[in-house]
């Protein structure tokens, strides 16, 4: 079990502070926290800042760690790559950072696995060139996941999927959470995707944490409309989950 | 999950360990044709000996002829050794520009420690300045190492900059290779006539100045570098997936892009101040690798090793066979062999190529 806490967390490049004051309940594994908020709000360096690329105040601890590696992984947005490797040797290269050349049965079967569990075995030896917009999120979680990571920060994993491939993703990540006992934060845009998979869910704009806590008492007709400008409601579908109706924009 | 997911996943490790045996397998026959051809290129000279003398003058010298002895071992084993380690100087040098950079342009040519190199020998032969006091006769190398040290340490230097990007970095480079050729233009222009016919010589690049004290200093700056590479390959190879994935991945990027730049500076210098203007081999040497081999560091590199050894050395080669009696200048064969060939590869593989 372990658990993560976020105590008043900022960033910084150089002197230009571009986020501040994100404090959140503690994160426990097999969570899953929806960060939302508009376009350049913050997001993506709030997970830098996490994952220790990018340095800044605040406090960012990870209780209860028994595993030596360190264990926060970043699966970044920007999955473009000219690279001449092929899916599986991307995921290997990920597996074997800090390691020796030699490449043990183990940890292709686990690459083996990964893939199959993501249903993209059939990319295994296609160059990442080759590969759709989506393709290349599912392997960039594969990249991700490889490591084992005790938390997984996914930067919009689901923007270049098709709905089919959306839903098959936050099912099996949340499903992964529980099962592996991982927290796991998702910068979205679809707020309904928060509400369906997330607990908790982190508000950020303009670099600054305006909500934090339960999915459901965070996203709502206020907060839509002073944060995405637009006129919307929560209600409730017939199969009794929230669902966000977006009348206009303001 | 169609069939071929589930097919593919039960032989995904075997796959990878036959992708990973056929690499092996290519860089050996790269590696025996490099044989063959150093071989070949100190058979061939003016004075007409058989493949068997040679090689028994190379495996046994004690039992040699003088003469075989002089012409294989102080002649021409040392221009046949240089056109490998610079060649593979070079291509090692273009290979790991290109991957911190993540550029396919960038190669000592385009990033200017060429035109530098041949800026500072210029000034040599032709107003017979030396950057470094001292040792007269070794004027004209010091001045293009000091010159492509410079133009590399502002690479460097500039790409620690914040806001610096890689691709500004590539920009500076061309900036730089613009700089000196109009720099060298203006020397040429001032030039005397024999200093003009030196300089123009220089800038072709040949190999017929090789001593065997410059194929050690190659050698070892090789055989220290190399290693340095292979102990980061898979971080290096990961830089080629974008920062912010091989940050994420744990490597520290920064670091790894200047402890590598600087690595590859000395690389690069060192031989260009030796034997001139060679820009074809340090672009191409490591896309013919990559075509072939891919692009993880643990093939990639010894590949690029081998290719370029293995282009300058064919080069060589050809240089001797083109005009019998004429050896021409391998700068300008590089080019004329290598282009053709690398036109074959980029058509013949157009959906890996970079």
């Amino acid at each position: 079990m372990v658990a993560l806490a976020l105590q008043d967390v900022g960033a910084a490049y150089g002197r230009t502070t571009v986020l501040s004051g994100v404090t959140t309940d503690l994160l426990e594994s097999g969570s899953v926290t929806a960060v939302i908020g508009p376009n350049a709000a913050g997001k993506s360096t709030f997970f830098k800042r996490i994952a220790s690329l990018i340095s800044g105040p605040g406090v960012v601890q990870l209780s209860d760690t028994d595993r030596g590696k360190k264990t926060i992984c970043y699966m970044p947005q920007d999955t473009g790559a000219n690279a001449v490797l092929t899916v599986y040797e991307s995921v290997l290269l990920s597996a074997k950072q800090g390691g020796g050349w030699r490449v043990s049965d183990d940890e292709l079967g686990s690459i083996d696995a990964i893939l199959k569990s993501l249903r993209i075995s059939d990319l295994a030896f296609k160059g990442l060139g080759e590969l759709s917009g989506g393709q290349r999120q599912l392997v960039s979680l594969a990249q991700a996941l490889v490591r084992e990571p005790e938390v997984l920060l996914m930067d919009e994993p689901t923007s270049a999927l098709d709905l089919h491939r959306q839903i098959d993703v936050l099912d099996f990540v949340s499903e992964l959470a529980v099962r592996k006992g991982m927290i796991v934060l998702i910068a979205l845009h679809d707020l309904n995707h928060a509400l369906r998979y997330c607990q908790n869910t982190i508000v950020i704009a303009d670099g600054v944490m305006v909500a934090s806590g339960p999915t459901k008492s965070v996203i709502n007709d206020g907060m839509l409309r002073d944060i995405y400008r637009v006129a919307a409601r929560i209600e409730t579908c017939s199969l009794g989950r929230p669902m966000v109706i977006v009348d206009r924009a303001i | 999950m169609t069939d071929m997911a589930v097919e593919a996943t039960a032989t995904g490790r075997d796959q990878y360990r036959a992708l990973a045996f056929r690499r092996i397998v290519i860089l050996s026959v790269l590696a025996f044709a490099l044989a063959v051809s150093v071989s070949v290129d100190m058979a061939l000279g003016p004075a007409n000996y058989s493949l068997t003398q040679v090689l028994s003058t190379i495996f046994d010298p004690a039992t040699a002829a003088n003469q075989l002895r002089v012409v294989i071992w102080d002649i021409r084993m040392p221009i046949a050794l240089m056109a490998i380690t610079v060649g593979a100087s070079l291509s090692v040098a273009g290979a790991q520009m290109q991957t911190i950079l993540s550029n396919p342009l960038a190669s000592p040519f385009t990033l200017g420690i060429s035109a530098a190199a041949a800026f500072g020998a210029a000034l040599g032969l032709v107003g017979g300045v030396a950057l470094f006091p001292g040792a007269v006769q070794y004027m004209v190398p010091i001045n293009a190492f000091v010159m492509a040290m410079a133009a590399a340490l502002f690479i460097h230097f500039a790409s620690t900059m914040r806001g610096v990007s890689v691709e500004t970095i590539v920009l500076l480079g061309i900036a730089l290779v613009f700089t000196f050729n109009a720099a060298l233009s203006l020397l040429e222009y001032l030039a005397s006539e024999q200093a003009l016919a030196a300089v123009v010589f220089w800038t072709m690049g040949s190999l017929t100045k090789a001593t065997w004290a410059k194929v050690y200093v190659t050698a070892a700056i090789l055989v220290v570098t190399v290693p340095l590479f292979m102990r980061n390959a898979w971080a290096l190879t990961a830089l080629r997936l974008g920062d912010d994935k091989a940050a994420s991945m744990g490597v520290n990027v920064r670091r790894l892009r200047l402890t590598t730049m600087m690595t590859v500076s000395l690389l690069a210098a060192i031989p260009v101040s030796f034997v001139g203007t060679i820009g074809f081999v340090g672009l191409v040497g490591p896309h013919i690798a990559r075509m072939v081999v891919g692009e993880d560091q643990r093939f990639f590199l010894p590949g690029s090793v081998i290719c370029g050894a293995l282009l300058l050395s064919v080069t060589s080669v050809v240089s001797k066979v083109l005009i019998p009696g004429a050896i021409l200048p391998i700068g300008v064969i590089t080019a004329l062999v290598g282009v053709p060939f690398f036109f074959v590869l980029i058509f013949s593989n157009r959906r890996r190529a970079w």
